[in-house]
């Protein structure tokens, strides 16, 4: 079928190929025994890549009895929603999980001002020190302090146990930069020089023109900054010792660690009830930390390709 | 007023005419923009001084990035020369005395150094060796299917797992890989005896690997996906009157059409060779696993965060990332003259 309508569009020459394979014309029963195998072959790696969402979500549904005896696999058994009452009703539960929204909100709010500001300046090809300013900020994708500097660094700016200490650090990515800057240099420069005839300052113009023009690229950078703080764990382990601070990624993995310390412990073999149930709270926990992330990533979709693309191809 | 004689043709002269002269801040920032233009007609360099004064807004945007890239990246370089010096905590940041090499001595001669050192070798080329084809041979299946909605799917579904935070990806592993997960379930329908992988050390390079496998191999092709794009067809179609097979195109076509996207990616992945999923590691090892799981970043953080030995971990630290650098730089002078693809 899938070759057929090809031949056929092929033959009207209707078809505008983007990908530059001829289609059509001279396909050999070997290569129509490939395309299905293919199919076949990408259908089975897409069940992988599910399998393990479907098994998390069966596994929040069902007993912690279910999942001692290994029944859980891709449906729920003995259906019921007690561990997420359970999880609804801890209160450091829901006290880490605003942690994150508020720490992903200011921290993005950070990162996308620093990082379009300077995005915009090292756009300007005309601009003086240019290749210097490029320069300082590619250095550092490939040398880096490394953690104990970090740490030293911001312990001595007294930053240890605040949010600051997970909200600034991160708030310049090199690669978001490039992209934005690509994107800032690929505007129609026509504009911009209208504006600088009607006297426009700089600022004005990077307030009144740029900014409104860069809606798509500005979206794209807040979702891939969101979604990292909103991952983000390792900062809070090292900086934060209250757990009333905690995000809730650190919350999941002080459940994770604690299951797998306990399971360690000898229990591994018989699997103890303990270790059944804190897979299930863990699995209830997860999903509810992976749901904002799963809402966004249709929209984060649609951006990111032609963003990726940019960044690579320009940047 | 300096920069009023060199103002363009196409400024208007009212608006440089009625400024006080005084007002260089809001002059600089009207016939700033004029300067674009002029580069374009005349190369000519300006006076240091003049370039401040017409961009100035322009730099002004860069000093609050500077600063952090100052305080948040450079700084912590800088940092590193407490491999060199003793540190106090509470003392000063650059450390407070010159001890020399005696803690790069020190991990020179640390046989548990040695240890995580080749657990990281190890760790670092099977992931290489198994993440960096993998990416590049799904590209090349994506491409060649013909339903553009399927192709999409399958797309969308394979990036999904690179935005999630390392913790559910561990957990999920964790699950699927423990005693009553699925796993252990297929092994004893099959009659066998469920393993306790995560406590196993022979099982954690699988284990890391395969997981790395899942989380990245679809955003990996999305590189590969716009590089084959750009794939000239009438290559193709040259190739097809040569008599080759859709092999043999994509062979002689197709690889050699991707191949500056292959080398940067490749030099990228080189360059963080040693920088194994240190995140990962921290999450999935326990001391039952050390013997194979322990790689040099999670020594340095047990050794310098958890022992509080600073100044050592940092002298690790500092060789860690010089071994990265000089691999960056060597990948890509050999791809450079090797392929004439490089990344500068």
């Amino acid at each position: 079928m899938v070759i057929q309508t090809d031949l056929a569009k092929g033959a009207k020459g209707i078809k505008v190929r983007r990908t530059g394979r001829p289609r059509g014309s001279r396909d050999s029963t070997g290569y129509r025994i490939f395309t299905w195998l293919n199919a076949m072959a990408l259908i089975t790696l897409c069940l992988i890549m599910l399998y393990p969402f479907v098994t998390v979500l069966a596994q929040s549904f069902s007993s912690p009895g279910a999942i001692k005896a290994g029944q859980v696999n891709v449906l729920p058994v003995d259906f019921n929603i007690n561990s997420y009452v359970a999880v609804m009703n801890n209160g450091m539960f829901w006290r880490n999980y605003g942690n994150t929204v508020l720490y992903t909100v200011v921290a993005t709010i950070i990162a996308m001002t620093l990082t379009t500001a300077f995005a915009y300046v090292l756009s300007k090809e005309h601009l003086r020190g240019r290749k210097i300013l490029i320069g300082i900020a590619v250095f550092t994708m490939f040398f880096n302090g490394g953690i104990v500097p970090n740490y030293v660094l911001i312990s001595s700016l007294g930053m240890k146990n605040t949010m600051w200490a997970l909200v600034i650090p991160g708030a310049i990515s090199v690669f978001n930069l490039l992209v934005m800057k690509s994107f800032f240099e690929n505007l129609p420069k026509d504009l911009e020089e209208a504006a600088q005839i009607d006297g426009l300052s700089w600022f004005g113009i990077f307030g009144r023109i740029v900014l409104p023009l860069s809606k798509a690229v500005i979206a794209t950078m807040v979702l891939f900054y969101s979604v990292a703080f909103w991952n983000d764990w390792f900062a809070a382990f090292l900086y934060l010792d209250k757990s009333e601070l905690f995000p809730v990624t650190l919350f999941l993995r002080n459940l994770i660690a604690g299951a797998s310390s306990a399971a360690s412990e000898g229990a591994a073999a018989s699997g103890s009830s303990a270790a059944a149930l804190s897979a299930n709270i863990q699995s209830v926990t997860m999903i509810l930390t992976v749901i904002p992330i799963l809402c966004i990533y249709p929209f984060v979709q649609r951006f990111f390709v032609s963003g990726i693309m940019l960044g690579s191809v320009k940047g | 007023m300096t920069t009023t004689n060199t103002v363009q043709v196409n400024q208007p002269a009212t608006k440089t005419d009625g400024l006080p002269p005084s007002q260089s801040s809001t002059h600089g920032g009207h016939d700033g923009p004029a300067r674009s233009r002029r580069t374009s007609k005349n190369a000519g360099r300006r006076p240091l001084r003049k370039s401040l004064q017409r961009d100035w807004q322009l730099y002004a945007l860069a000093i609050v990035p500077l600063i952090f890239l100052a305080i948040f990246r450079y700084a912590p370089m800088l940092g590193n020369v407490i491999a060199f010096r003793r540190f106090r905590p509470g003392g000063n940041i650059f450390g407070d005395e010159w001890v020399g090499l005696r803690y790069v001595s020190m991990f020179i001669n640390d046989p548990t150094f040695w240890h995580v050192f080749s657990n990281t070798v190890i760790l670092g080329a099977l992931t290489l060796i198994v993440c960096f084809p993998l990416p590049i041979l799904l590209a090349l299946l994506l491409n060649e299917v013909r339903k553009k909605a399927f192709k999409r799917l399958v797309q969308s579904i394979s990036y999904l797992p690179h935005f999630l935070s390392i913790v559910i990806i561990v957990g999920m592993v964790m699950q699927l890989l423990s005693v009553q997960g699925t796993a252990n379930q297929i092994i004893t329908a099959f009659g066998g005896d469920a393993i306790p992988f995560l406590q196993r050390a022979e099982w954690f390079r699988a284990i890391y690997v395969g997981s790395e496998v899942w989380q990245t191999v679809g955003w990996g092709t999305i590189l590969y996906l716009a590089a084959l794009t750009t794939v000239d067809s009438s290559l193709y179609e040259a190739a097809e009157i040569d008599g080759a097979n859709r092999w043999s195109q994509i062979w002689h076509v197709t690889l050699p059409g991707i191949r500056p996207t292959m080398m940067t990616l490749l030099i990228l992945n080189i360059g963080t060779f040693l920088n194994v999923g240190f995140e990962k590691v921290l999450l999935l090892y326990n001391p039952l696993t050390y013997s194979t799981a322990d790689v040099i970043s999670t020594y340095l953080y047990r050794v310098g965060l958890v022992s509080n030995n600073l100044s050592y971990a940092a002298a690790i630290g500092l060789f860690q990332a010089l071994i990265g650098l000089v691999m960056v730089l060597s990948a890509n002078f050999i791809s450079r003259r090797v392929v004439g693809a490089s990344l500068w």
